[in-house]
């Protein structure tokens, strides 16, 4: 007998040597193991151990199809949010893009130029610290932050977390600031009434073209910092044919958060609410 | 690195399906357009089987080549990237296959 464990397996020195224990199912349960040697570690034993079984019957293998979308539970959870938020006449705007693309300051602006017409509330989602629901608290909208760890998107059970703790008001505007990132967010459907993306003219024109996944998703393209254009050697024309290499039929907007170019335009889409996202294929 | 959401909804859709029982293997489908790594998920994948009955199971991934079809002229062709033009001139492909992400079934004792 195994005197690791009590079983009948046999067990290789060297899964022995690092105190791994492993038992195969073809074990002949003949035993002369390398295990009755003195080890001068004690073998707690806190650790996992799958044992295969020793029936005869039972070590067959049989498969099992199962066909399922390895994202079909967030998909539930993301047309659940879509239904709560349609239900309440809400607009969720998913607002997506690299750091330092100007998300928060628009958000700021936005937040203090509408809110005497609309209620405006946010969902935060960084992976650490409170700082930008600071921002947005104090430009005077609600917000609920999501500090995602290690995680580099926000999903749809996330959301739903957040949706129940802010509670926002029927027939309210909420944005959704994913986590600062071109790739991951991309991916997960959250339920939102339309996905905007941010780019801005301190990132290179051929952003659209190294994230196309972003770029596909989105109804809506703003291109922030147009102020600082004078300055850099950056190409509207060149950015825009790059995303209609990728999306044909998003609106692309210019805009400058801090100077307040192109925003009236922003605010008009806004109101006609006319993106309403379908979910992700 | 959303490989690893990916694998945890591997790991959890398949504890789910087969309750009881070892699992030895997994076969999941991943298309070439589908935004996600394969190398990447089989990384991850072992750290979210641990202390689950997946663990130690064999990953099997099957890469789905992506199609497409252009809207101008209605040819079908091999899409492997999601920007890929069309040799009528057309830069814009419909995709019809390769965004899969699925399950395709499990090996359990």
């Amino acid at each position: 007998m195994c005197a690791t464990c009590g079983c009948s397996g046999t067990i290789g020195a060297e899964s022995a040597a690092l105190g791994v224990h492993g038992h195969g199912p073809s074990d002949d349960h003949d035993h002369d193991h390398a295990h009755e040697h003195g080890h001068d570690h004690s073998h707690g034993h806190g650790h996992e151990h799958p044992h295969a079984p020793s029936g005869p019957d039972s070590t067959a293998a049989r498969t099992v199809q199962l066909e399922q979308e390895i994202l079909g539970k967030n998909r539930l959870l993301a047309e659940r949010n879509r239904g709560w938020l349609e239900g309440r006449e809400i607009f969720a705007v998913n607002l997506m893009s690299s750091p330092g693309s100007g998300k928060t300051t628009l958000l700021e602006r936005t937040i203090r130029d509408l809110g005497k017409e609309v209620v405006v509330s946010v969902i935060e989602g960084d992976q650490e610290t409170r700082l930008d629901a600071e921002r947005i608290r104090g430009a005077g909208a609600r917000v609920v932050q999501i500090n995602t760890g290690t995680g580099c998107h926000l999903d749809a059970q996330m959301l739903g977390r957040a949706l129940h703790e802010l509670g926002p008001a029927m027939g309210s505007l909420l944005f959704v600031e994913n986590v600062g990132n071109l790739v991951c967010p991309a991916l997960f459907d959250l339920g939102e009434g339309a996905r905007v993306v941010i780019a801005s003219t301190t990132e290179g024109e051929d952003k659209p073209l190294k994230y196309p996944h972003m770029f596909r998703a989105a109804d809506l393209i703003l291109l922030n910092k147009v102020d600082l254009l004078p300055y850099l050697t950056f190409d509207v024309g060149r950015f825009t044919a790059h995303v209609r290499l990728v999306n044909p039929t998003a609106k692309v907007l210019e805009v400058s958060a801090t100077r307040g170019d192109g925003l009236p335009g922003w605010y008009r889409w806004l109101a006609s609410r006319e993106a309403s996202a379908p979910p992700r294929v | 690195m959303h490989e690893l959401s990916i694998s945890q909804g591997i790991v959890e859709s398949v504890c789910e399906a087969v309750p009881e029982g070892k699992v030895l293997a997994v076969r999941v489908e991943i298309g070439q357009l589908s935004g996600v790594v394969s190398d990447s998920v089989r990384f991850c994948f072992d750290a979210c089987a641990q202390g689950t009955r997946v663990e130690g199971a064999r990953l099997d991934i099957v890469d789905v080549p992506g199609r497409g079809r252009c809207g101008s002229c209605q040819r079908e062709m091999d899409m492997p990237e999601l920007v890929t033009r069309c040799p009528c001139g057309n830069p814009f492909l419909e995709i019809l296959r390769g965004r899969e992400l699925r399950i395709r079934s499990v090996e359990v004792t």
